[in-house]
Parts: structure tokens; sequence; C-alpha cells
């Protein structure tokens, strides 16, 4: 099974990424830099976290236009599992892949925590070894994680089951409490907390099995074994 | 053609929450002997240089920038236009 992870100007999370992938799940990862287009045998991509173009006008927003984007947005409408993590998951936004926007978090702090998530969908390529409103402790990073949607929004994404993950309590303001959604067929996931940092016992001192679950899912829907 | 300098301010919609502004106001302005002041919006201003055959279609030029490239989002945001002479 082969992963692609879309490197940016300013990814920082790129290689934590790579490294979960290859060495912990013992699947074939690739870099693909964001001038680079990516190749039509992948079964999946990943943009991590990081702080693309130093963040400049707005999280994510230049990088939505990097010419692998194109590729990233077929790919998408094919069904192929998208990941977006952190800055990944404001790229996503911003490219129109997922709704919503991600806004300064209220405190105006850089937020570097561990948190706990709630799992509201678990039929996504990376939520589906999930028990419906599973508990995940997981760290979350950064300074513009702060989920917004309009009301009219909310209410859709609810209708049409697209809320990922909320916060068990309030972390930033966010709307709902929302840490991660999906695209309206769930193949497309965006969160806020890093599950690369969460999935080894030696950098997770809570619980690193459930953040696991999130690559387990990806294995199971494509059938491999790990 | 002319030259022009367009600045273009973005700033969050009514209703969506701007806590650098408000901690400006409660936290500076109202802690000092400044009490008329009753809001403080924070915004950000970008300044194009552009040439262009008119004012009218310098500022429909950086318009459809701001649009296309999302140089603000439109969920959250809005923007103002304002065409100086260079």
């Amino acid at each position: 099974m082969k992963v692609g992870v879309v490197v940016f100007p300013g990814s920082n999370c790129d290689r934590d990424m790579y490294h979960v992938l290859t060495d912990v799940f013992n699947l074939d990862a690739q870099y693909y830099w964001h001038e680079k287009s990516l190749p039509k045998n992948i079964d999946a991509v990943i943009l991590p976290g990081g702080f693309s173009y130093g963040d400049r006008l707005r999280a994510g927003v230049i990088a939505a236009h990097s010419p692998i984007i194109k590729d990233v947005q077929k790919m998408a409408k094919k069904g192929i599992p998208v990941l977006g993590v952190c800055n990944g998951f404001q790229i996503l936004v911003e490219s129109g892949l997922l709704p919503g926007v991600l806004l300064k978090n209220e405190s105006l702090n850089f937020m570097c925590e561990w948190t706990n998530l709630i799992v509201e969908n678990n039929k996504t390529p990376f939520t589906n070894q999930f028990k419906l409103n599973q508990k995940i402790p997981i760290p979350i990073a950064n300074g513009e994680g702060r989920y917004y949607v309009d009301d009219k929004t909310l209410k859709e994404l609810k209708k049409k089951n697209q809320i990922v993950f909320r916060y068990d309590e309030v972390v930033n303001g966010s709307s709902n409490r929302i840490a991660g959604v999906c695209n309206e067929d769930g193949n497309v996931v965006g969160m806020m907390p890093h599950p690369e940092r969460a999935v080894e016992s030696e950098i997770n001192p809570i619980d690193n099995k459930p953040s696991s679950l999130i690559f387990e899912s990806l294995l199971s829907k494509m059938g491999v074994s790990n | 053609m002319a030259t022009y300098n367009v600045h273009v301010t973005i700033e969050n919609k009514p209703g969506i929450s701007d806590p650098e502004g408000e901690t400006i106001l409660n936290d500076l302005v109202l802690k000092g002997t400044h009490k008329t002041v009753s809001k403080i919006k924070t915004a950000k201003m970008l300044k194009f240089t552009i040439k262009e055959k008119d004012k009218k279609t310098a500022e429909s030029k950086i318009k459809e920038i701001c649009d296309d490239l999302r140089i603000y989002n439109p969920m959250v945001s809005k923007v103002t236009i304002d065409v100086f002479d260079a």
C-alpha cells in the first residue's frame, strides 16, 4: 500500500508522519514535494502539519494554491483516503476540500497540550476501527486551530455526519468543540490534533492505542494487516 | 496606463469574534483614561501597487485577485478596497 506524504515549504511534521507510516505501520510511504504531481497508483495521501509558507496571509492559504493540490483534489474525488493534520487540515479547508475555516485560538496563544477527542463518526477511512464516542488522548500544537463554521453549515455538517472528532471540553473556542471534519463522501478527513505524535508508547504518557487506531483504520480500509 | 496604490483591508465579519481587538480594548485602552472608546477591531491591510487604465479598472482587478486567490476567507472575513493615485 502506497501512501504519499506531501511536503510544502515549511512543513515540519512530514518526517514524524513518514516515520510512523513506515517504522510503526510498515507502510510504503513516499514524500512528494508540493511542486510535483502525485502518481496515479497512490492509495492514500497525507498532508502533514507545520507552517507552510510561514503561515503568511493565513495558515494554509498559500499552500492551497500549490500545483500538487490539483492532484489531491482529483484523488479526493475518486474516493482515495486523504488526511490533513494540523496545517494539513488548514490547507484542505483553504483548498475547498473541507468546509469551514480555522481561526486564531480564542486565547490568541499557541497551544501545545494534551487534549481528549471524542469520535463522532466511525465510518471514515481513518476512524473505522473506533467505537462511537471513544476517547482519544492526543496532543494539539497550533496557533490557528479554532474551527469555525456558520450555523447553517454546522447544521449541514451534523445532518451529513461530517463531524469526525470533537474535543471533550472547550479547548480553543471551536464551533461545537469541533476538532476534525470530513467531506460529504467521508474519504477526506482533516483534524487539528497530531496522531503521529501519539501512536508510540515511548512518547505518549497516557495511552497510545486510541491514536494508533487512526492508522489501523486506514490499514483496515485498504485490507492490509499490520 | 496609470499607477495606483490600492489598500485592501481584511477584517472579520460582524459576529465573528476578534479576540485581539477585544484584548486591546479591554486590557489596554479602557484600563487607561480613554473611557470614550467603545470598540476596537483588528484588521490586516495589504497595499498593492498596480498599473491600470483607470481607477475603476484598478479596483475591479484587485477585487478579482482577492476573490480568485482567496486573499480573504469569505466565510469569516470581508474586504474593503480603497484606490489612491500613486
